[in-house]
């Protein structure tokens, strides 16, 4: 980059009537204050009679003189500035120039016009030319007419079309965080390729993400690859599941996620795109694809996309703080989770019938003979919850009531008890069984405020240390 | 008028950023090849002659024409190609 030239500086474009207002008494400048530079955005011909004058095309100059109204006015000695203006302020211009009486048949003020470096589209356009903002990934060069058709071809779509990924939106991505592109997330499987910053974003575009989501975006990905998780088997697996994200705490409503009515399903763009941005970087990053390593039986409609957040009330604590985040921070919990089971209760009014209810839905987990395999989400609707909210029943209450509901004698569980093959080794038959693994099951509120329903969301039937277990990551905002 | 776009790469990066042809076959051996007239003149006299060579190595060989070579094939001729062969031969000029 070349140095500031000394003296003054003035960044105009002939569209900008304030720019046309000062043209006239640039040659003056030029004359009684010494070194004039003046920098055209649009037209050749702009101050066509001063020696300094420079039309700026490439709009180099005004974007490293981080022009953001035109006209802008500059005095720089010894290569530094030393004072700016903006627009037409008599007084202004008069010290900076050291000329009295300059413009003192002009009005006293007049606003100037954006900078053209500032017209949409133009900012990452220069950032990437003339910034510091390095983007590392490989540069796919295509003459297709339809960059949504070539991402198709490539691979890169989940069967939903795609936001191409073009640089300008790229670097608009990497805006929402402020880690630097090349940081290293981790090792995605199961190529075990290393995903930057920068592929995460490149992924969010696609997905359809807005940036002010990469932060929860992150935190997803550091949660799911996490040895806990288990992303590998996960993705490898001939079962259902896939990861879904849980996300707690402000950044929620900050980026304005769905928690209430539909908060399960469609038309939501932050739950949408989260959790299929999540599955792009699987796909694409990981090299994880259907028919391939992901080997799914039947699969589910959660794997293009499973995220929602808890519709959290003072009265039952929220899921990530029951995991150890701090009230008031925000953080997601990753779950290989399978699909979505009702559980239709209109008539329970106690807390008691309703938790028999709720256990009786749950034991339906991966198969009812089978226990200590999959995990559960219950997600409890605000009218379900509110049965036991107003009985003084905890979270943690509800929990320990359906562990105990959850035990069965072991001679209903084993393998041919009640003429089906499936069931637990024959050693169980005098035991009790918990349905569940200890820690695996987990209860979060969401839905909206009309509706006795709630439901289950089965984990993957290898849950635990074994295969999957949940994980907790907080979001840096 | 045909524009380059430039996109980033989502990808691991793994593999070449020009996508590699499928691999050919290693033998033609209980294949099926489909041999795609595209209505040029004469077009014919080659594909009898890929087929009589293909027949003699006691290959299968389903003959298929498109309407004509100004357009691109119908969707139903290509999924029908598609469903019955292995390979394809296309005759690309008279």
């Amino acid at each position: 980059m070349t140095p500031l030239p000394d003296g003054l500086i003035v960044v105009a474009k002939r569209d900008c009537p304030t720019c046309q207002l000062v043209e006239p008494l640039l040659a003056d400048i030029e004359r009684q204050a010494g070194p004039l530079t003046v920098y055209s955005q649009d037209d050749p011909a702009f101050a066509a009679g001063v020696r300094g004058a420079q039309y700026d095309s490439t709009l180099e100059h005004s974007f490293r003189l981080k022009t953001e109204f035109v006209p802008t006015l500059i005095r720089v000695e010894n290569g530094e500035e030393v004072e700016r203006t903006y627009g037409w302020h008599r007084e202004d211009w008069q010290r900076l120039t050291g000329i009295q009486g300059l413009g003192d048949d002009l009005p006293v003020m007049r606003p100037g016009c954006g900078s053209k470096t500032l017209e949409p589209g133009f900012a990452e356009k220069l950032e990437l030319q003339f910034g510091d903002t390095h983007l590392h990934a490989r540069e796919i060069e295509t003459d297709a007419d339809d960059l949504i058709e070539a991402c198709y071809e490539r691979g890169w779509s989940d069967g939903l079309p795609v936001v191409p990924p073009t640089p300008e939106r790229v670097l608009r991505m990497l805006r929402g965080t402020d880690r630097d592109p090349a940081e290293e997330i981790g090792l995605v499987p199961p190529d075990l390729a290393p995903c930057t910053v920068e592929k995460v974003a490149i992924n969010a575009v696609m997905a359809g993400c807005k940036p002010e989501y990469m932060p929860v975006v992150l935190a997803a990905l550091e949660a799911a690859l996490t040895e806990e998780f288990g992303l590998h088997g996960l993705l490898c697996t001939t079962m259902f599941a896939g990861p879904m994200i849980i996300v707690n705490g402000p950044v929620a409503k900050s980026i304005g996620m769905n928690s209430g009515g539909n908060a399960l399903g469609q038309g939501n763009r932050a739950n949408a795109t989260i959790g299929r941005a999540l599955q792009l970087i699987v796909r694409n990053v990981g090299g994880g694809r259907p028919g391939e390593i992901d080997r799914a039986t039947l699969g589910t409609p959660g794997k293009y996309t499973f995220c929602f957040a808890e519709a959290e009330d003072s009265e039952w604590l929220p899921l990530a703080e029951e995991r150890g985040v701090p009230s008031g921070n925000s953080a997601v919990t990753l779950f290989a989770g399978e699909g979505v089971q009702g559980i239709v209760d209109q008539k329970s009014r106690t807390p008691e019938s309703l938790a028999k209810s709720f256990a009786l839905a749950l034991r339906a987990v991966d198969h009812p003979k089978m226990a200590m395999a999959g995990d559960a989400v219950l997600v409890v609707s605000p009218e379900h919850s509110r049965v036991f909210i107003e009985a003084g029943w905890t979270k943690a209450r509800l929990l320990e009531e359906l562990e105990q509901l959850l035990q069965f004698p072991g001679e209903e569980m084993v393998a041919g008890a009640g003429g089906i093959a499936e069931g637990l080794p024959e050693q169980y038959r005098d035991k009790t069984i918990p349905k569940f693994r200890p820690g695996g099951l987990l209860i979060v509120r969401a839905g909206g405020t009309a509706g006795l329903f709630s439901a289950v969301i089965a984990g993957w039937a290898a849950s635990g240390p074994v295969g999957s277990s949940p994980v907790t990551r907080e979001v840096k905002v | 008028m045909t524009q380059t776009s430039v996109m980033l790469d989502p990808t691991g990066e793994l593999s070449p950023a020009v996508r590699a042809r499928l691999a050919r076959p290693e033998s033609l051996a209980g294949k099926t090849v489909g041999l795609l007239d595209i209505s040029k003149p004469r077009g014919d006299v080659f594909l009898d002659r890929i087929e009589e060579r293909l027949t003699e190595m006691e290959v299968t060989v389903k003959r298929y024409r498109k309407p004509t070579f100004t357009r691109v094939a119908p969707t139903e001729l290509k999924q029908q190609i598609a469903g019955e062969v292995d390979l394809v031969v296309e005759g690309l000029a008279d």
